[in-house]
């Protein structure tokens, strides 16, 4: 694609752990594009042993696939997935993890629970997890991107324009969840309803104009393209955007990383818990390196 | 309300305030009777109730008192708690009650007022019913001047003709029973037929007070005949003489037992249930639509409970009945309920001699009446109605609250309820796993003033609250739209929830209308039938199971001369030269609705996008319209609103000169860029520019129009159809026009 979107890539060197499993043809199709879209270098990983059987069933996939040349290297690694796959992006030096995830399904939530959460909390770089690979491509339209003010939200929103563009998404919604806490007043009758109501209204301005001021920093190239809209959404954080981007059939879901969890918010359900548990679209959950 | 309005409605609230005490004082009577106390009890429970609520309370014109719905647990408190001695039990019970009073405010002040929406609905009125039964069992030996014993309700139930026959047969022998039965029996008959007596006059008295004049008048008409009256002396009310000795106090010996303790716990829950439900009924009631705090009310219900036990009262809860009439009395604040406690006590000081006049088997005939209206048979009909499993849930939490006791009732009543939702789903875990999950989603939509509430998983009695915390947050005087599309479940107590929504915000100016449930299955044709995805839509007839969108779309199209029909109707292949379906196979089509006018037809579409794993079904409502001339094929989308087709359609936006806003704000493209620019006249531009935002495209011979991403609501269907006539006049006055340049 275009120089002047290109030169902004945060995505460098991109890494994809496979698994022979029957999704593993779309999944490579995927990612492959993922790759060319992004403009990224694409490091396939595999944790297992090498066999000959292995090795000729990838290279001909890979080969299928519309752009075969952005594969840079192979690696199989046997051992633990977690680990493997935790450690390699640190050796790889990776900018983005691409892991499958299954949507729905009971049994696959034991798995997103444990290697892909896990991961997420713990890897150092971005991760993109993709619910519904496909062998043609499905179009990318909207894009829907947590606006939760955090100190890395400057990257997350570059990273989720940088990945909007790349796929040729041409609008981007960016979801402020603002908890029924902050609002500090208990509805409880109509006075009170009109004094909540109130302060709504102030701090969804509030919210606009400090996300708006930030997009507005971002690069021009990332931006011109697309129609940024700007939703307040009052409720539970982390819920509220899953099924928001569930409502609206959003294409790609943005999150800011987790912070450094203490022991007590794990016990309590909470943000990327929540969406991980019931994945309304793929998801890109952001860190800065 | 400012001090000026507050004194001017003083004369009205003190009427009404003077109406309210004339029920209050014979209910006051006859409850405390029933439960096994001095009768004045029921009268401080009234006076506290209404001076303490009055000034801490949160509502505007409720009325409280004592309540029907602990009477027998009272009953057996009394007759339990002393061991056989009446008056320890009282004093001991009177304990209880001040024990209640402190746990009821403690949970006004942990915000319990949605205690009450964590029991499901028919569960509720099961517990009522199994209330109004065990009144009606226990009042009726009383009520015919006989003894009334212990045992099990329920089977005194099926001896209720035995006690008729007792009394036939010791009547003749005893002129005392044949008074105090024959002056019960009138006493019932003018409760249930006051209705039906149409006299201006006679309506300006409520029927209990006139059961109470009945009955003092027949004792002084004995009185002039110069005999004595035939009923028994201990068959009167005994009202004491001085207001000291109608006081009396808590004793507080059995606080460490478990006994006492299990009383206070049942007044706190129970009274507390009431008094909730009571609060959002009346407030249904209330003329100017004022939102209760149901939390303060709570905290006062509880201060003026733990009062009138220390002062020897009955436990204070909101009534409904009573609240009722202060309504219609055109009461329009709190001090209403405080004259009302004025009242009475006015009444115990200066007339309590006549009060004494009154036999007991008049106040019982108030209370059978009261249960009988509380157990109707009618509302086992209604039950069924909705649907078998809510008749078996209400007859089960009965029939375990007459045999066991309140709490157990309801709990159980609750457990069922729940079992039933897992059978009719089938699926256990769908409960299970999402129960402490949140699952509404509500905003207001960016381009309009209307919000939008979405509610996943599931939508019963157990999670109701957090939709309803939603919707309350929300003005009624706004538009919502609900959407249970991604809800499997919805249950009768959530689709009654909705409905007292609609009413609501409808008489607030607001709306709120429902969409997502036309492909839910239905257990019965009722509009708060539980709703199940999981079951299709496989009994009987299609119309019998309208969603109310159906049935509003149904009633709408015969208003209106449309055409209307619910069941799916074959694909038509037509709709696929729409550029916006042209990636989208359809799957279903089904609620169509056709305009005679403008040959318009309004469809429910699902659609998929993508294909096998990426697969995502999509339901929109889209208006078709085919033209008689032909036009230009076009896409005409708000920028950035649909953008989907743009990009499909590979045309640029188009400009029509002198109309900068409509360029800017709307993306218009297709293959005949100079044809399409004449075609887009001031007056097209003005009805686009003035009306709701659409995409409209233009296959040439046939016209789509689309609103949003989802279903319509029927307001906004008739805003689509209207618009799609006034877009087909604009285009033929056009094309009259253009055909006027070409001949000249």
């Amino acid at each position: 694609m275009n120089q002047s979107l290109h030169q902004y890539n945060p995505f460098k060197r991109m890494l994809f752990g496979f698994a022979f499993s029957p999704s593993l043809e779309s999944n490579l199709h995927e990612v492959v594009r993922l790759a060319e879209f992004f403009d990224s270098e694409l490091i396939l990983l595999h944790v297992g042993e090498k066999t000959k059987e292995k090795q000729e069933k990838i290279n001909s996939i890979v080969a299928a696939t519309a752009a075969p040349s952005r594969v840079g290297e192979y690696h199989w690694i046997p051992g633990d997935p977690y680990t493997t796959l935790l450690d390699s992006t640190e050796s790889l030096s990776i900018d983005l993890l691409v892991l499958g995830a299954m949507q729905h399904e009971s049994l696959f939530r034991f798995y997103v629970g444990s290697v892909a959460r896990k991961l997420t909390r713990s890897v150092k770089c971005s991760v993109l997890l993709l619910i519904k690979p496909a062998i043609e491509r499905v179009a990318c339209k909207h894009v829907v991107v947590s606006g939760f003010k955090t100190s890395t939200l400057p990257n997350t929103l570059f990273q989720a324009f940088y990945s909007a563009r790349c796929l040729g998404a041409n609008k981007a919604t960016i979801v402020e969840e603002i908890a029924n806490k902050s609002v500090k007043v208990s509805v409880d009758d109509d006075r009170s309803l009109i004094r909540s109501l109130r302060k709504k209204r102030v701090l969804e301005a509030e919210e606009d104009r400090r996300v708006a001021e930030l997009v507005d920093q971002l690069p021009a190239a990332l931006t011109d393209s697309i129609k940024v809209q700007k939703q307040a959404i009052f409720g539970k954080r982390g819920y509220s955007i899953g099924h928001y981007a569930e409502v609206t059939r959003a294409d790609l879901l943005v999150m800011d990383a987790p912070v450094k969890t203490s022991l007590l918010s794990r016990i309590i359900t909470r943000d990327i818990e929540f969406i991980l548990s019931d994945l309304p679209s793929d998801l890109l959950i952001c860190r800065a390196k | 309300m400012t001090r000026n309005q507050f004194i001017s409605s003083l004369p009205k609230n003190l009427f009404a305030g003077f109406v309210v005490s004339l029920i209050a004082l014979p209910l006051g009577l006859s409850l405390a009777v029933a439960s096994g106390m001095p009768a004045t009890a029921g009268i401080v429970s009234a006076v506290v109730g209404g001076v303490v609520v009055a000034l801490l309370g949160g509502s505007y014109v409720t009325i409280s008192g004592p309540g029907y719905s602990l009477v027998v647990v009272l009953l057996t408190a009394v007759t339990t708690l002393g061991g056989g001695d009446l008056f320890l039990g009282y004093t001991h019970t009177l304990a209880a009650i001040t024990i209640a009073g402190v746990l009821i405010t403690l949970l006004g002040v942990l915000r319990m007022g949605k205690l009450a929406e964590f029991f499901p609905a028919s569960a509720i009125e099961g517990m009522l019913a199994a209330i109004g039964l065990s009144l009606l069992v226990k009042q009726f030996p009383i009520m015919l001047g006989l003894e009334t014993g212990d045992g099990n309700p329920l089977i005194k139930l099926f001896k209720l003709p035995l006690v008729f026959a007792e009394f036939v047969q010791s009547a003749p022998e005893s002129a005392s029973t044949l008074a105090a039965g024959l002056l019960g029996i009138v006493s019932l008959v003018i409760l249930l037929f006051n209705s039906s007596i149409r006299n201006r006059y006679y309506q300006q008295i409520p029927s209990p007070m006139w059961v109470i004049l009945l009955a003092v008048g027949y004792s002084y008409y004995c009185q002039l005949r110069g005999i004595e009256n035939p009923i028994r002396p201990e068959l009167f009310i005994q009202l004491p003489d001085s207001v000291e000795s109608m006081i009396y106090h808590p004793n507080f010996d059995l606080i460490n037992s478990w006994g006492l303790w299990s009383v206070a716990i049942t007044i706190a829950v129970i009274g507390s249930v009431e008094s909730l439900l009571s609060i959002k009924a009346v407030d249904n009631l209330d003329p100017q639509r004022r939102r209760s705090n149901a939390n303060k009310d709570l905290r006062a219900l509880g201060v003026a409970t733990a009062i009138s036990g220390f002062f020897g009262g009955l436990n204070v809860v909101t009534v409904i009945s009573r609240s009722s009439v202060n309504v219609t009395q055109q009461a329009n604040n709190r001090s209403s309920n405080f004259f009302h406690g004025v009242f009475l006590l006015l009444f115990i000081l200066f007339f309590s001699k006549l009060l004494n006049r009154v036999p007991l088997s008049a106040l019982a005939a108030i209370l059978v009446y009261t249960g009988y209206k509380l157990a109707h048979p009618l509302k086992l009909v209604a039950a069924a109605k909705v649907g078998k499993e809510q008749l078996l849930i209400l007859m089960a939490t009965s029939l375990i609250t007459l045999s066991t006791n309140i709490i157990t009732g309801i709990l159980l009543g609750t457990l069922i309820t729940l079992l039933s939702h897992f059978i009719i789903t089938r699926r256990p875990l769908l409960f299970l796993l999402h129960l402490f999950q949140p699952n509404v989603l509500a905003f207001k939509e960016k381009d309009t003033d209307s919000y939008y509430v979405s509610v996943k998983y599931f939508c019963s009695f157990l999670n109701l609250f957090k939709l309803k915390s939603k919707l309350d947050a929300i003005g009624s005087t706004k538009t919502v739209v609900i959407d249970f599309s991604l809800c499997e479940f919805v249950d009768h107590s959530a689709m009654q929830t909705v409905e007292n929504y609609i009413a609501s915000f409808e008489k607030k100016g607001g709306k709120v209308s429902t969409i997502g449930l036309d492909l839910h299955g239905a257990s019965s044709s009722h509009p708060f039938a539980v709703r199940n995805l999981a079951t299709e839509n496989t009994l009987g007839s299609i119309e019998k199971l309208f969603s109310r969108r159906q049935e509003n779309l149904s009633k709408m199209s015969k208003e209106y001369g449309w055409k209307y029909c619910a069941k799916n109707q074959p694909i038509d292949p037509s709709l696929y030269q729409f550029l916006f379906f042209e990636t989208k196979p359809i799957v279903q089509i089904y609620n169509t609705l056709v305009d005679p006018t403008s040959n318009g037809v309004v469809q429910d579409i699902v659609f998929n996008e993508g294909e096998f794993i990426a697969r995502e079904s999509a339901r929109v409502t889209a208006l078709t319209i085919k033209l008689e001339n032909s036009i230009p094929s076009f896409v005409l989308d708000k920028e950035g609103l649909l953008d989907r087709l743009n990009a499909i359609a590979g045309f640029g936006d188009l400009t029509v000169e002198g109309h900068n806003y409509f360029n800017r704000k709307f993306h218009l493209s297709g293959s005949q860029p100079d044809k399409i620019r004449s075609l887009f006249s001031k007056e097209l531009i003005f009805l686009i520019e003035s009306s709701p935002i659409y995409l409209i495209e233009s296959s040439g011979s046939e016209l789509l129009i689309l609103k949003k991403d989802r279903l319509l609501s029927p307001t906004e269907v008739k805003a689509l159809v209207y618009f799609g006539r006034e877009l087909l006049e604009t285009l033929a006055c056009n094309s009259i026009s253009s055909n006027r340049e070409i001949s000249n």
